[in-house]
């Protein structure tokens, strides 16, 4: 019997011919990702069990990108920051996206210049999950470890990725290897086209809401079929991201030229490891779940509060009001998801309180460059009315400090293009979250109810 | 070793993510700092919605919670990967949480950490315990004992799982058994 795809690099991972689900294996990590929030744990707990002067396993394999906590006055998140700049330059990390220039300065948010102005220096990326792949760190068949639940985005290019908490990103920083139970998968066969309008997270969403919030705990999702390999790496990124919100250990889809194209420009950008073997999986492979997806049937679709299994089509939930729109994260903060968002709102204006905030400081020069008729897609999404910050980052995606943008603070309703909505997600604790793709988000912001974006689609 | 813990139980639903059991805002506080640690302890559980559970897991200017053992529905510990959510339980002095499922990664991290026993219970026991009834939590039957009514259910067992934690979590373990070196 042949092995999936996770399978199969695993197996090569633990220097093993095959694993089977289930078995427990210890494997070689190609990347290790940690940020603001989780990595001076981490660091805390690397420090407290490999000694003081301990050296990380190998510096180029570890990725910090500060991103969650950063545009805030909140003194332990500037802190916090400040401990990740004195790790990697003591470790000599040369892949830390540090949001200040001099190696030696402190960070501090300046919260008179308003949200809006970049804040940032030239080294800052953003969002980690969008960083990794853009900054040449993604490639097909390796194993990425984050201490980020959405660590599994990077499936998108035929590797293993998933998340991890501080005490084993901790032990992988001392030794390189980590412990895994090899998950049982889960084949998703995509076929069709979508329809104009909708878009890889009506894909996600509508996969979720039919395995449940809990339908892939503890599993792989394997994503492939011919729907799968006409979407572009985008897509594919924001559909792997969102298998954690199944529960999902890792979702990963079957590299191809595409996923090749895309590694191979970012690693020759970027001076990174230029090296990979992709995986393939076995026509014999076993799979627990095996379920065929006509994406030319596919909707505009909603998750509604309070979690992200609650689907829903956008045209039946016309009567449901909104105070306020939302489009970023890394899920739904790249460049094609506000051109997506920018078609939809473009010559029009938007009803509600409506926040753009890019997943990396790429996607903003990216949407001042590109041009839809006349106006860049910044300058159309800012004359539309939407509140347009050039502070790239996870913001308030996850609610975080008070001061955050775009933090809910009240109890509202918010209709977001970001991935997770359980209670209190983007901030006060009976707040509602409805999650939608950018051009769900986009014509509901224009009406200030749930809308079908096929409504305004050009 | 045998365990048994015994005490009051806090009883929630399905779905409690991580960011309900310790909302964002308190994430910048270190959990390897002792102060920091505490603090987080005395957020436990306060993202849940006030209008579902308006008895609080932590009562208002308390440090630590009242209740050694939490109750809860399927995919408990959903959402992001922060350890602290276990840490902030484990920190208010809370032991065990029974549930009908667990998220992969919380189940993982309580397991790493050492801070709380996540136990998979055979029935919905949700339904049947009410926060503040009185429960004997028993490691080595694998069951629990509802105190008022002498009613007993059984539990799944930890398996591999029990002698981590009961170490201290994985370091403690891994230098217990000899994998790595004892620093
Ligand atoms: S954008 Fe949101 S989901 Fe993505 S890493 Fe940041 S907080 Fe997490």
């Amino acid at each position: 019997m042949g092995m999936t795809l996770t399978e199969k690099i695993l197996a090569r991972a633990s220097g093993k011919a095959r694993v089977y689900a289930g078995e427990n294996v210890w494997v070689r990590v190609d990347i290790l990702m940690t940020y603001d929030v989780c990595g001076p744990g981490t660091i805390g707990v690397f420090k407290r069990e490999f000694g003081k002067s301990a050296k990380v396993w190998d510096p180029k394999k570890i990725v910090i990108t500060p991103d969650h906590y950063i545009f805030t006055t909140d003194a332990l998140c500037n802190r916090n920051v400040d401990t990740l700049r004195e790790f990697a330059r003591e470790q000599g990390l040369p892949y830390f996206y540090d949001i200040i220039d001099d190696p030696r300065g402190h960070w501090k948010y300046d919260a008179s210049r308003g949200p809006l102005v970049r804040q940032h220096g030239s080294h800052y990326v953003g969002v980690c999950h969008t960083a990794l792949p853009l900054k040449g760190h993604t490639r097909p068949g390796e194993v990425l470890l984050g201490t980020d639940s959405h660590t599994c985005t990077a499936g998108a290019f035929g590797e293993f990725a998933t998340g991890i908490g501080n005490t084993d990103a901790g032990f992988v920083m001392g030794t390189g290897k980590i412990l895994l139970k090899v998950p049982e998968t889960m084949l998703f066969w995509f076929e069709g086209a979508l329809q104009p309008g909708v878009m890889g997270k009506d894909v996600i969403l509508h996969v979720i809401g039919e395995i449940g919030f809990d339908g892939a705990t503890y599993r792989a999702m394997e994503f492939r079929g011919p729907g799968a390999s006409a979407m572009n790496m985008d897509d594919r990124m924001t559909i792997a991201n969102m298998a954690i919100e199944a529960g999902g250990k890792n979702g990963i889809f079957e590299a191809d030229q595409k996923t090749f194209d895309y590694v191979n420009e970012r690693v020759a950008a970027n001076g990174t490891k230029k090296e990979y073997e992709a995986v393939t999986p076995d026509a014999d492979a076993s799979y627990v779940y095996n379920k065929k997806f006509d994406l030319s049937k596919l909707e505009p679709t909603v998750a509604c509060h309070p979690d992200p299994g609650q689907r829903k089509l956008a045209r039946e939930l016309g009567h449901v009001a909104l105070d306020r729109a939302y489009i970023g994260s890394c899920t739904g903060g790249k460049t094609s998801d506000f051109i997506a968002f920018a078609r939809v709102v473009k010559g029009r204006q938007v009803k509600i309180d409506t926040f753009g905030v890019p997943a990396t400081t790429q996607v903003v020069q990216d949407l001042r460059a590109v041009k839809l008729g006349d106006k860049s897609v910044w300058q159309i999404l800012v004359d539309a009315g939407v509140r347009m910050t050039e502070n790239a980052g996870c913001a308030a995606c996850l609610g975080g400090p008070e001061d955050t943008f775009g933090r809910v603070n009240t109890p509202m309703k918010c209709i977001s293009a970001t991935n997770r909505n359980f209670p209190g997600r983007m901030g006060n604790r009976e707040s509602q979250v409805l999650l939608a793709s950018p051009a769900t988000v986009a014509a509901s912001a224009l009406t200030g109810k749930v809308t079908d974006p096929r409504e305004f689609w050009s | 070793m045998s365990k048994i813990i015994r005490g009051k139980v806090y009883v929630v639903r399905d779905n409690i993510d991580t960011d309900q059991i310790i909302p964002a805002q308190y994430l910048s506080l270190l959990p390897n700092v002792p102060e920091e640690y505490e603090k987080l302890g005395s957020h436990a559980m306060a993202g849940l919605p006030d209008s579902s559970y308006p008895e609080r897991f932590i009562k208002p200017g308390a440090m630590d919670a009242e209740y050694p053992i939490i109750i809860g529905g399927r995919n408990f510990g959903c959402g992001s990967s922060r350890e602290h959510a276990p840490v902030a339980l484990g920190a208010a002095n809370c032991e065990a949480v029974v549930a009908e499922g667990f998220a992969r990664i919380f189940f993982r991290n309580c397991v790493a950490t050492g801070e709380i026993y996540p136990i998979e219970s055979t029935q919905r026991l949700c339904e049947i315990f009410k926060t503040g009834d009185e429960a004997e939590l028993d490691l080595d039957k694998n069951e629990m004992v509802a105190v008022e009514t002498g009613q007993r259910y059984a539990l799944k067992p930890l398996g591999d799982a029990r002698a981590v934690i009961d170490a201290g979590g994985l370091f403690a373990y891994a230098k217990k058994t000899g994998m790595i070196a004892a620093g």
